[in-house]
């Protein structure tokens, strides 16, 4: 059988999709439950970190009901947007995002527990409102560990099976990603094409780790200099 | 200009209940660590918040819990030097010195700026990160940054505390010549009574959250009311005191009956001398001489400290009456001349109270 790159596209474009997602939703949420008290807290906290700990298989059901057909997501998405998650890309996207969040959503909420406090103080008393303060100095400060999360969150994406077979399906050239592709492949006897990808992903995946070790390293040696 | 604060707040421990005014003096806030001194301070700048009282300051009401005001830190309008500076390491000197002012005009901004980076010597390292300023170069930038917005009132949390004791002298010295152009109040933390002593006009003294003096730096050093306010002015020589007649006091813990200058009250607890008050006696005849004996000394580089016993040759191993802070030449002279040495307690450098 001919090698196909289709599930490498596919799994960037969902990988991509899912870090976007989960930048936009991960870096808010972690600096409300770094910063503020509520009543309930340490219940959100459980729940926002629970896709780390469950079976994917426990994650997929979960999506399949929520926005399956007549799931309350998934009947808005037919009534709004006219279109269906499950067996998509969408749903692949989906499926990737809730998995790797929590990931995201750790490494932001110690980056921002980790800025001074006094900088924060020394900010407003030279006169700066919440949000200057959030975003001139609590982000940039924070800016490492949110790289380093996203680099994470993108790598657990390009990774993610269980859950989206679950909820996208197997079907080659629209929701087969790399670690789906490989699993079918393998079954199906075809080992060329499964080596390649299985290669592909471990190499990209100590890329990953390896990169963040050694930046880590080097950020470390910056603060002990007293600065960024 | 002036401030007037009047609060408590319940603490770990003891209740800080503080109340003084000032106006455009440099008034120091003197206490151990842990005395409430800061959190004074941080309820000031509304980094804390009071648990009542009222902080007023040039009219202008910041905290007020019977009306229920209470000014969000940023609307204070406070310069606030921290202890560690707090300069915000992903910016320039520049940068730093600009943030409170941004909504200037760019022009106005850069001015403003300039000004500030002359005043602090720093002219050539504006586009510096702070990590690569000396610990006294951030200092001077924290110090302008706070300037730079033209806070009525200038805040300082132990500035000095996080240097060596070379750059301490050097930087108290800057700090003195920067503040003398500053129209406004200024408070400044520490536990330091040297840097008070320096740096200060007036100066209030905290222990466990309750004021143990206030006045003018000199006459609380002169002339301190309290045991913990003469401790902390820096005060060596304690004695349990009996009150004996208006001008006489026996000191119990070393058997002595000390005369002293100014009317004593009759409930009175301790008697003390500063360390480096006690003088070498011209002659017997003078009042307030007594026979000591040196039981042992240490030294610094400059001064010794000697550690006499009254009346009586020795106390046993490390036991001593008083301290006698002396020059090393006078140590020197005095060392080898025969014990007993006659001292005397000038009358006018007790301390009662």
């Amino acid at each position: 059988m001919e090698f196909s790159y289709v599930p490498i596209v596919l799994s960037l474009k969902v990988a991509f999709a899912a870090v976007i997602i989960v930048t936009c939703t991960s870096i808010p949420i972690a600096a409300l439950m770094a910063k503020r008290e509520f009543f309930g807290k340490d219940v959100v906290e459980s729940v926002i970190t629970l896709p780390l700990v469950l079976p994917p298989s426990v994650i997929g059901f979960m999506l399949l009901y929520v926005f399956g057909k007549n799931g309350p997501l998934g009947k808005l998405f037919e009534q709004w947007f006219h279109t269906r998650i499950v067996f998509t890309l969408a749903g692949a996207v989906i499926a990737a995002a809730v998995v790797a969040f929590p990931l995201m959503y750790q490494s932001v909420k110690v980056a921002i527990e980790n800025v001074d406090q006094n900088l924060e103080k020394a900010a407003r008393t030279l006169g700066a409102g919440e949000l200057k303060v959030f975003f001139t100095i609590t982000l940039p400060l924070a800016l490492n560990g949110i790289v380093a999360g996203l680099v994470l969150a993108f790598a657990r994406s390009l990774g993610e099976f269980g859950a989206t077979l679950m909820i996208a399906g197997n079907i080659p050239g629209k929701t087969q990603t790399m670690p789906i592709a490989i699993y079918f492949a393998n079954e199906a006897g075809d080992t060329g094409q499964a080596s390649v990808l299985v290669i592909i992903m471990t190499i990209f995946s100590f890329l990953v780790i390896y990169g963040l070790n050694r930046w880590g390293k080097g950020s470390r040696r910056d603060s002990r200099g007293g600065g960024a | 200009m002036e401030i007037l604060v009047d609060i408590q707040k319940k603490l770990p421990g003891f209740e800080l209940e503080v109340n003084f005014e000032t106006g455009m003096d440099i008034l120091g806030l003197l206490g151990a660590s842990g005395s409430g001194k800061s959190m004074t301070l941080r309820c000031i700048a509304g980094i804390d918040t009071p648990d009542r009282g009222r902080i007023v300051l040039n009219g202008r009401t910041l905290f007020d819990s019977q009306k229920g005001i209470n000014l969000p830190c940023r609307k204070r309008k406070l310069g606030y030097l921290f202890q560690n500076y707090a300069l915000f390491p992903n910016m320039t000197v520049e940068e730093n010195i600009g943030f409170g002012i941004g909504d200037k005009k760019r022009e106005e901004r850069m001015a403003i700026i300039k000004e500030k980076v002359k005043m602090i010597k720093l002219e050539g390292l504006e586009k510096r990160y702070p990590n690569q300023l000396s610990g006294g170069q951030q200092q001077r930038v924290a110090l302008a940054r706070a300037l730079a917005i033209e806070p009525e009132a200038l805040l300082l949390d132990e500035p000095f505390s996080a240097l060596d004791n070379y750059l301490r002298s050097q930087m108290v010295k800057q700090l003195t010549e920067n503040l003398a152009d500053y129209l406004g109040v200024t408070l400044f933390v520490t536990h330091n009574m040297d840097e008070v002593y320096s740096v200060c006009n007036k100066l209030v003294i905290l222990s466990m959250g309750k004021i143990e003096a206030k006045g003018g730096t000199e006459e609380v050093f002169r002339s301190p009311p309290t045991l913990v306010s003469a401790q902390l002015t820096g005060c060596k020589n304690f004695s349990l005191a009996k009150y004996i007649s208006p001008f006489e006091v026996e000191a119990l813990d070393w058997g002595i009956t000390l005369k002293a200058k100014n009317e004593i009250v009759k409930h009175i607890e301790f008697v003390g001398i500063r360390a480096h008050a006690i003088e070498l006696a011209l002659n017997e005849k003078q009042d307030n001489v007594f026979r000591c004996w040196l039981n042992f000394a240490s030294q610094t580089p400059s001064r010794i400290t000697t550690y006499l016993s009254i009346q009586v040759p020795t106390l046993g191993k490390d036991g001593y009456h008083i301290q006698w802070e002396i020059t090393k030449q006078m140590w020197f002279e005095l060392k080898d001349k025969p014990q007993p040495w006659n001292l005397r307690f000038n009358p006018d450098d007790l301390i009662i109270v």
